[in-house]
């Protein structure tokens, strides 16, 4: 299996790492040819601003969007579930939108960096799927909220009632980063193991 | 599978100001240029080039250089001004062991504090405790056992200092190098030698052993002081750099706005070299620079 990570900024690295620990290769993604012959895509937490201008520069927002939404396992992490989404709230009027998921991203919903937080969530579906039944720990970095989910997209978490962890098919987003702890059981997920 | 309600959402406790949330937004801001800024318009070229966030200060370095006196932290209303502006991260920069000025941008709501060799230092012995505080600190450093001082301190990232406002890249490569290349020699050291790394880097022992186990500084390494052209910020990418600070080298150019975006490719693309040739033409003159020999003051020897 060959599951590509989106390396133009941002944590790239860090879910490379989680891949290969799941003795997945991992193949970091700036240019178009890079998507070739992938199992899955990962898009990982940054400024979503600058992912999105990378995503044009590079010539790669065809290659993605073509692939996201082609029933692939796709993992969009903060920056990458707003990428995901369909609409972004307090972003920029020219941010590339993936419309991968039919949900709406608010950038920073939890406030400036001093508000960022971690806290326990409860991930029922990782118990079903025999991951695991302990509380995933989620790590919010300046993290968007996922607003008017709509009626395809599954909510996997929550957090204060807002959706934190969504699925629509094997297109899974989470607004916490599952790659800064070690506890690769959403990874898993995504990729059906 | 029926979606959870509020109600049954795991835990409401939120934890703020962890190491682990800390270290989590550099672990963001890897790959990305952060340019220092002076006003909202600056701030919004640099998110319109693509910069993963902003340091706010008052003047860039190079000016600090020329204008001489005492530099301090900015006017907090010049710092609300290019929070506004912009929706990437904003730093801003405290005079080292200025702990008050830390406690100000901390309130201001800035992302991330530099406890910034470029301003005049406030404390000749003593760095800021950066473990008091919700917001996460950066610092400079120029070889290992400074950064891991820092780091025991309480930093969350660290810069290689280069030596800021000359657009010389010659002191980032020989800090980037020294740091990096430490490392790498460290991790060969048997655990009887770790006890001496650790005197004579004039670091803590704890942190000198799991740098020798790991072969990585515990908190993200990127690069400051001297980029001036996407080929510069390339170099401290390839040499090991996981993000680069731009200071005048973007808005002391002739051409500001098309040079900080060429720099941002540069960085997404620092092993393409047909894309570093692609992005580095045309770009109208770089700031002119310095040499080391025609500097007064070695902004870098400041820190202890």
């Amino acid at each position: 299996m060959k599951v590509g990570v989106l390396a133009i900024q941002g944590a790239f690295a860090a879910h490379v790492a989680v891949l290969e620990s799941l003795g997945v290769a991992a193949v970091e993604v700036r240019r178009p040819e890079h998507l070739d012959g992938l199992d899955g895509l990962v898009l990982p937490g940054g400024e979503s601003t600058t992912l999105s201008m990378g995503l044009e520069r590079s010539g790669l927002t065809g290659g993605v969007r073509a692939f996201v939404t082609s029933g692939a396992p796709v993992l969009g992490t903060c920056a990458g579930a707003i990428l995901l989404a369909v609409e972004c709230l307090d972003g920029r009027s020219d941010q590339v939108q993936l419309a991968a998921l039919d949900v709406v991203a608010r950038r920073n919903a939890f406030g400036r960096q001093v508000d960022s937080f971690e806290t326990d969530l409860d991930v029922p579906r990782l118990g079903q799927l025999g991951l695991g039944d302990g509380p995933f720990h989620g790590v919010f970095i300046r993290a968007p909220a996922l607003e008017r989910v709509g009626p395809s997209v599954e909510v996997l978490a929550a957090h204060d009632g807002t959706p934190v962890a969504v699925a629509s098919g094997r297109v899974v987003a989470t607004t916490f980063h599952p790659e800064l702890t070690a506890d690769p059981r959403l990874h898993e997920l995504v990729l059906g193991r | 599978m029926t979606e959870p309600s509020p109600q049954t959402t795991a835990g409401t406790d939120r934890q703020t100001g962890s190491q682990l949330v800390k270290r989590g937004l550099a672990e963001m801001l890897k790959g990305g240029v952060i340019m220092d800024v002076v006003t909202p318009d600056q701030a919004r070229i640099a998110e319109d080039a693509g910069a993963c966030a902003v340091m706010a200060l008052e003047r860039v370095p190079a000016d600090i250089r020329v204008d001489g006196g005492v530099a301090r932290m900015s006017d907090p209303a010049m710092i609300q001004g290019i929070q506004e502006a912009v929706t990437i991260p904003v730093m801003a920069k405290a005079r080292i062991g200025h702990f008050v000025e830390a406690q100000i941008l901390e309130a201001l709501g800035v992302d991330y504090v530099d406890e910034s060799e470029v301003l005049s230092p406030a404390d000749e012995a003593h760095h800021i405790d950066k473990w008091a505080f919700t917001v996460p600190f950066v610092c400079g450093a120029t070889n290992l056992g400074e950064a891991l001082r820092r780091i025991s301190e309480g930093a969350c990232m660290i810069r290689s200092k280069g030596e800021a406002g000359t657009g010389n890249i010659v002191e980032a490569v020989r800090h980037l190098r020294s740091i990096l290349g430490d490392i790498r020699a460290l991790t060969q050291a048997d655990s009887a030698e770790v006890f001496d790394w650790a005197k004579r880097l004039q670091a803590p022992l704890p942190l000198v052993q799991e740098v020798a186990a790991t072969g990585e500084l515990p908190v993200p390494l990127f690069c400051a002081g001297g980029i001036a052209t996407p080929a510069d910020a390339a170099l401290a990418m390839q040499l090991g750099a996981q993000a680069v600070f731009v200071g005048s080298g973007i808005f002391k150019s002739d051409d500001p706005a098309p040079r900080a975006k060429a720099i941002v490719e540069a960085t997404s693309h620092y092993e393409d070299p047909h894309i570093l040739a692609k992005v580095s033409r045309g770009l109208g003159a770089p700031m002119t620079g310095i040499g080391m020999d025609d500097i007064d003051v070695r902004l870098a020897d400041r820190g202890w």
